[in-house]
């Protein structure tokens, strides 16, 4: 350093501050586009659960007023209130649970299994995986309902969870796969060295690391048999669950009621989502950012 | 602690076509430190895997402290091990990942404790004991990986590269700390690297492997000095040790290279009239830029200063060696130097067969 203090500084061309201008533009435009288009999505969330928690007569008001200056819980009551909505709420949660435990038991040791061993036909086992949602639901429904009427199922909530299985399965085990390829198998090895049985490393060394990602997958599965209506709708006749029963409703129920079954939808699943990212993110030190 | 014994263990990979391990054979006394050495791909993680239990042999056995392991699950072996990957737990803390194998052989919490205590302190880890892998360094995570691996009191330490992912200078340090922990262990110790002067720095014995096979077994020193055949002095020693054609005379008294004669050793007695591989290390051979009686002169190619002495590349006789000269040692590309070859650093190779000549 002291050498070149008793140089003189070579001339410096001028700074172009073109580029970065043009950087700061091009970040200022994506922002606009990132707003804009939350916008879009968050707008319709805002009025459903505006209207859903309005008086019923504040809907008539003109013009709508935008923010919410009378709240009330009367719409929203009335709505929980009206015969077999609550009865329609349990039985989502029951198969959206069920659905979710069944699909993780099958899903998971089979994700595993994909990830972990070579066996013969893979390729096409991983390819017929997906023709079950090839198949579009009313077409698999159909045969579902008879088979379920033979042998005494129809009309209960596990039918309707074995349907949700069925459909939920492909992503399952094709999540958790991937989600097991990326525990390096080495640290799986240290604990079978380190005294382990086969079954031993999986609990207690290769679950704990794939649980961020399986957290991810049911959140798939749950949130898909959350918003599921056809399949449960043929399926059921008076066990539906809520998307079943709020649609059958709609069409002769007043503007009200429809806001309000619509938030009913929609916010269960956000708490759970909610509730599922805390694993999502920040697990063991290494946070999602 | 116990001895371990190899025999004709063959592998071959489902789908491959070579043998990873082509009828190996190994006896470990019990106690010993055996480094297994070679280039990659060579199979020396493939027989360490097969002694672990990751990795199931074809054909042939494997005896620890006389008992057949051959197929036993890892989990029964009594073995432990350090990855080269670290392989520790990340999802939990330090003091869990060091204590898991004796958790795991379910011995009593104070045991578990206080040995947990005895190797992070051995590993200066004590402060990190209640921090996650992942905020820890690359160099204390591997600690982490040994601190696991001494606790077991293990018949059998098996180590694949341990020191290969930590960069220049914690490698040496930690390798003559390793070394010193691995003595006081006096656990049977398998270590597998392809790195010659790890190996020549820390084993008792060193087994040089080549394509899936034993190439020469004995002391890091007799490897070096004494190379089996031409592919373990290539591969040991920095500079790999120089190979000379060169002929024996008719009578068996001289050594023929080029136009030089140089006085032969009694064991070439036997080979009059062949051609010979000469070996020699780069550090045996003496330079002068005066000549002397019995020198051969050489051409200075390239002059490497190393430091400790400088490196020369010189060409004699048509053919490239390297030559190790003292710091002190002035020349310049294109002068002419005066060689020296030490007759008792002189080794003999087939020219066909690189095999060492033995006298007959
Ligand atoms: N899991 C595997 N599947 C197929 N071939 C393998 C596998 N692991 C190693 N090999 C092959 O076996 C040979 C020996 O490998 P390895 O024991 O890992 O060598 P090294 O540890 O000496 O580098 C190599 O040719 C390698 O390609
Ligand atoms: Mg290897």
């Amino acid at each position: 350093m002291t050498t070149t203090q008793t140089k003189p500084l070579a001339p410096q061309p001028e700074v172009d501050t073109a580029p970065l201008k043009r950087l700061r533009r091009d970040r200022a435009l994506l922002q606009a586009a990132c707003i804009v288009i939350s916008l879009f999505m968050l707008v319709p969330i805002y009025l459903i659960s505006l209207a859903a928690l309005s008086t019923r007569e504040s809907l008539n008001d003109f013009p709508l007023s935008l923010l919410p200056t009378n709240l009330s819980f009367e719409t929203l009551g009335a709505f929980l209130g009206s015969t077999g909505i609550l009865g329609a709420f349990g039985n989502s949660l029951i198969v959206g649970i069920g659905t979710l435990l069944i699909s993780a038991l099958i899903g998971i040791p089979a994700g595993y299994a994909l990830a972990r061993f070579a066996f013969p036909a893979k390729e096409p086992y991983q390819l017929f995986l997906l023709f079950t949602r090839a198949l579009p639901i009313v077409v698999l429904s159909v045969p579902l309902a008879r088979l379920f009427l033979t042998v005494d199922l129809y009309d209960t909530t596990y039918a309707v969870i074995l349907l949700h299985t069925a459909l939920a399965l492909p992503t399952t085990i094709l999540i958790s796969a991937s989600v097991f390829l990326s525990v390096p198998i080495d640290v799986e090895e240290a604990a079978r060295v380190f005294g382990c049985t086969p079954a031993g490393a999986f609990l207690k060394v290769v679950m704990p690391m794939a649980l961020p990602g399986l957290a991810a997958a049911s959140i798939f599965t749950f949130v898909m048999s959350w918003n599921e209506v056809l399949g449960a709708s043929i399926l059921t006749l008076d066990h539906r669950t809520l998307p079943a029963q709020v649609l059958t409703s709609l069409a002769d129920s007043p503007l009200a009621y429809r806001f309000a079954g619509g938030f009913a939808l929609v916010i269960p699943s956000i708490i759970f989502i909610a509730f599922m990212r805390r694993y999502l993110t920040n697990m063991w030190g290494s946070t999602i950012r | 602690m116990a001895d371990i014994t190899i025999s004709h263990l063959v592998k071959t990979y489902p789908g491959g076509t070579e043998r990873a391990t082509d009828d190996v054979s190994l006896d470990i006394a019990d106690g010993d430190f055996t480094v297994l050495l070679g280039p990659s791909g060579c199979g020396k993680t493939t027989l360490l895997r097969m002694l672990a239990g990751l990795e199931l042999p074809d054909s042939g056995s494997i005896a620890v402290g006389g008992k057949d392991v051959t197929y036993l699950p890892p989990n029964k072996r009594n073995m432990s091990m350090v990855f080269q990957s670290y392989a520790v737990f990340p999802h939990r803390k330090v003091r869990y990942n060091i204590g898991f194998g004796l958790s795991m052989a379910k011995k009593p919490k104070e045991e578990i404790d206080r040995k947990v205590a005895w190797a992070a302190d051995l590993l200066q880890l004590g402060p990190y004991l209640d921090r996650l892998p992942a905020q820890l360094s690359g160099g204390q995570r591997q600690r982490v990986a040994v601190a696991r691996a001494i606790v077991m009191d293990a018949d059998v330490l098996l180590m694949d590269e341990p020191l290969s992912n930590l960069d220049a200078l914690l490698r040496l340090n930690f390798r003559s700390e390793l070394k010193k922990i691995v003595k006081d262990l006096k656990t049977t110790t398998v270590y597998v690297t392809h790195d010659q002067s790890e190996a020549l720095s820390l084993g008792d014995r060193v087994a040089v492997m080549r394509k899936g096979q034993i190439a020469q077994l004995g002391d890091p020193l007799d490897v070096y000095d004494a190379p089996a055949d031409r592919f373990v002095g290539g591969f040991i020693g920095s500079p790999p040790m120089n190979f000379i054609k060169a002929a024996v005379s008719g009578d068996g008294g001289a050594l023929i290279v080029g136009d030089q004669r140089l006085r032969a050793p009694s064991l070439l007695q036997s080979y009059s009239s062949t051609d010979v591989l000469l070996g020699v290390r780069a550090e045996n051979v003496a330079v002068d830029t005066q000549r002397s009686s019995g020198d051969v002169p050489g051409t200075v190619l390239v002059v490497e200063p190393m430091g400790s002495s400088i490196l020369l590349t010189v060409e004699v006789e048509g053919q490239t060696i390297k030559v190790q000269a003292p710091p002190t040692f002035r020349t310049s590309p294109g002068a002419t130097i005066w060689l020296t070859f030490s007759p008792n650093s002189m080794r003999f190779y087939d020219s066909e067969t690189a095999m060492a000549l033995v006298a007959r």
